[in-house]
């Protein structure tokens, strides 16, 4: 069987939701979703430690040999990837449903563990397929799961963000089909390691600088790259927050390491950054985004779409990891891909916890609420610190190696601004920290805490801030042996 | 460089430009989802149209095998996926404007965005 | 449903070709599902056509009539099994020894029967899937109207 795995990794949750659908009972639904997403978890580190030690592994569906047949290919990139996706699934599983954040009644709540359980199949899929159409499908399944999951938000708002995000994706998946269409007809190939090989000799055409620019956009739409985001800050805001937790901490990460592969397996080293410079472009717009995100996080009222506002500057972060395209640089990206993963989930899941006892998600509403709820509270300012990158925490490592790779290119006023948008961090989770904390008023305050089930799963994560900030075998390890392969390969 | 004799591209420009410009003008929600549909049909036909080889006909075995010249059936094979994943999305997003209508009473966008500020 | 005034289920001549025709709809779905085995169609396709046959009744007679020949329960349970039915075919592959849906084990003795075998079977599974989430996607529109 454990030659399997790989296509166990997607089968399972993909069968697993019309199970759901046919158990009907919610408490019994969300045992088995449970079940199912944490034997994920389990099938990507098994998979991760065989990859780690004997190299690639590859998977032929239905016994069709590639470059005809359709691959699973997994190598250090995507099986890291596979273990961030399945980690935060297997902890938002945990997490109980709010019935007040979702629009839908209790005995429908099935449908929420089979839309989730489908958002699961569709994102490790892209992650392990090593075919292109393969990822534009597992694209589409993951982003309409997506879209979907938003529009269960209790706020009618919750309908025109998860309709304009609709919009956006669809068009971003019909800019990535066309530029897989393009390339398809330049190689008659869709096999990702045999399009690397076949793709240089016709390099120089038109059509393919057509098909990168498709490509490119396509997924920096699905990334939320600056200035693609306009959809993220409404779905996450209005989302549950659960749901918001799960997709900032795993589907913007998925198309960024789809962005990744497409760079460094398909195009190549060489045609990305030295024909087309894709830094010039890449690294002035992530400098903004990390900037006018900040900026813009400091103006909210609303907790949530803080948060929402605080991504779309660590994406920032991630594409200048990529821009810089050096090895320190590709591995802060991708070290903060699992680090903002876990700080971003962390963060909306203590909203989670929050919205269980408080009624909206305004940041006025906190008014005192550190001593209400105290763990809940201290989770939030752990988590605040590690998105500002106080040393001690996972932030601090990602911009450790970020920084490290713009001084290794000489551009100082590059690690100068990854400084100066920390202590734009500083201010936005500051601002929520004095309202809980040191506000005037003296009522009556009496301790009431989310319950256990909730603050476990926050504690998980937030716990986990703490612990890969100073053990960074697993992350920052993986990720550079990750960076090498990439830089290595392409080269 | 022959321009006429790459019309197929130009039928799949001009649709995907009426359906970009539909989906980015149009203050209707349910017309904005008919630009989206303009746009995922001109990504189909194009696939559709590189598959075709001049002489080719359909890739189905004659009885007794036989040397014939067949049309590419992957890009086919692969837009039925492609199309499939268009009806989800188009049924998706009907459902989500039905709620829309439900909430608020219109399906204008500029009306709708009336509504939420004046809420906030 | 009302057509220049009078409602479509009085109107006869509209009535008895529906009737003629849905019989021949779902024949014609019937053959094109069972004929993807050698030639053009599907489970797609046919689901598709299927569905076409369904709703036809439906706009027709009233989504009333139609929901006593299919009620809502059916067709969730349509879209999960056909789902079911065609990775449970992958997995049947996976446990008889091939990888996931290589159906030439599903036949110990000859792999081609194999072939026809799982191709049968799946694409019965996405022709059951595709013309529930069809019908389930009518339901929903359709009933939003009728409650209102």
């Amino acid at each position: 069987m454990i030659e399997h795995l790989p296509a166990l990794q997607t089968v399972l949750p993909l069968l697993a939701a019309p199970v759901c659908v046919l158990l009907r009972r919610a408490a019994l639904v969300r045992v088995f979703a449970a079940l199912v997403t944490w034997s994920c978890l389990a099938i990507a580190f098994s998979l991760l430690q065989e990859v780690l030690r004997n190299g690639a592994v590859s998977y032929e569906l239905g016994g069709w040999a590639p470059p005809l047949g359709i691959e699973y290919r997994i190598d250090v990139l995507n099986a890291y990837v596979l273990v961030l996706v399945a980690t935060m699934a297997s902890v938002v599983i945990a997490f109980p449903l709010a019935g007040r954040e979702l629009r839908i009644p209790k005995e429908r709540f099935f449908l929420f563990y089979a839309l989730f359980l489908l958002c699961l199949a569709g994102l490790l899929g892209i992650t392990i397929t090593g075919d292109l159409f393969n990822i534009f499908v597992f694209l589409e399944i993951s982003s309409l799961s997506a879209y979907a999951l938003i529009g269960l938000g209790r706020d009618r708002r919750a309908l025109t963000a998860a309709f304009s995000y609709l919009a956006m994706g669809t068009v971003g998946g019909a800019f990535i089909l066309i530029g897989i269409g393009l390339v398809y007809q330049m190689t008659g190939t869709l096999n990702i390691v045999d399009l690397g090989q076949r793709l240089p000799p016709v390099l120089g055409t038109r059509t393919v600088w057509m098909a990168f620019a498709f490509l490119v956009v396509g997924t920096s739409i699905k990334l939320a790259a600056f200035p693609l985001h306009q959809w993220l800050p409404n779905a996450y805001t209005y989302a549950p927050s659960v749901v918001s937790a799960f997709l900032s901490a795993t589907a913007t990460k998925v198309a960024y390491y789809v962005l990744v592969r497409l760079l460094f397996t398909v195009f190549g080293f060489a045609f990305v950054f030295e024909r087309v410079q894709l830094t010039a472009l890449l690294l002035p717009l992530s400098l903004i985004a990390m900037v006018v995100g900040s900026l813009a996080a400091i103006y909210q009222t609303d907790i949530k779409r803080l948060l929402a506002y605080s991504s779309i500057a660590q994406i920032g972060y991630m594409t200048l990891g990529l821009s810089l395209a050096n090895l320190d640089g590709l591995t802060g990206g991708l070290v903060h891909l699992f680090n903002h993963g876990l700080i971003k989930g962390g963060l909306f899941l203590v909203v989670a916890c929050a919205l269980s006892r408080v009624e909206s998600p305004r940041i006025e509403s906190l008014r005192g609420m550190g001593k209400r709820m105290p763990w809940t509270m201290a989770a939030f300012v752990v988590g605040g610190l590690g998105l500002i990158g106080i040393p001690g925490t996972v932030g601090f490592v990602s911009k450790w190696y970020l920084v490290l790779g713009a001084l290794d290119k000489g551009l100082y006023f590059v690690a100068f601004m990854i400084l100066a948008s920390s202590l734009l961090a500083v201010i936005y989770v500051w601002r929520v920290v004095e309202v809980m904390y040191f506000s005037d008023e003296e009522q009556a305050v009496e301790r009431h805490d989310a319950p256990l089930s909730m603050l476990l799963p926050t504690w998980v994560l937030i716990g986990a801030t703490i612990y890969f900030g100073f053990d960074t075998e697993l992350t920052a390890g993986v990720a550079e042996k990750a960076a090498a392969y990439l830089l290595g390969g392409a080269s | 460089m022959n321009i006429l004799g790459l019309w197929n591209y130009w039928i799949v420009i001009a649709l995907m430009m009426i359906g970009l410009y539909i989906l980015i003008a149009r203050e209707n929600l349910v017309k904005k989802v008919m630009g989206l549909n303009i746009f995922q049909v001109s990504v189909i036909m194009f696939w559709v149209s590189i598959a075709k080889v001049r002489g080719g006909t359909a890739p189905i075995v004659p009885e007794g095998g036989g040397d014939v010249l067949y049309s590419n059936p992957l890009p086919h094979v692969l837009m039925l996926t492609a199309i499939v994943v268009g009806v989800a999305t188009t049924g998706l997003g009907l459902a989500l404007i039905v709620r829309i209508y439900e909430a608020y009473g219109s399906i204008e966008e500029d009306q709708i965005r009336e509504m939420d500020r004046a809420e906030e | 449903m009302k057509i220049s005034g009078m409602r479509m289920r009085e109107k006869l001549i509209v009535r008895v070709i529906a009737r003629a025709l849905i019989p021949f709809i779902l024949l014609f779905g019937l053959y094109v599902q069972f004929h993807g085995d050698f030639g053009p169609g599907g489970g797609f396709q046919a689901g598709v056509i299927f569905a076409a046959g369904f709703v036809l009744y439906g706009l027709v007679f009233s989504l009333a009539d139609l929901q006593r020949v299919v009620p809502w329960p059916v067709v969730e349970l349509g879209v999960a099994l056909g789902l079911l039915l065609y990775g449970g075919v992958g997995v049947a592959s996976l446990l008889l020894g091939g990888n996931f849906l290589d159906y030439k084990v599903l036949d110990s003795n000859d792999a081609m029967q194999g072939l026809h075998l799982g191709i049968l079977l799946v694409e019965l599974g996405v022709g059951l899937a595709v013309s529930s989430s069809m019908l389930a996607i009518f339901y929903a529109f359709a009933g939003r109207r009728e409650a209102r």
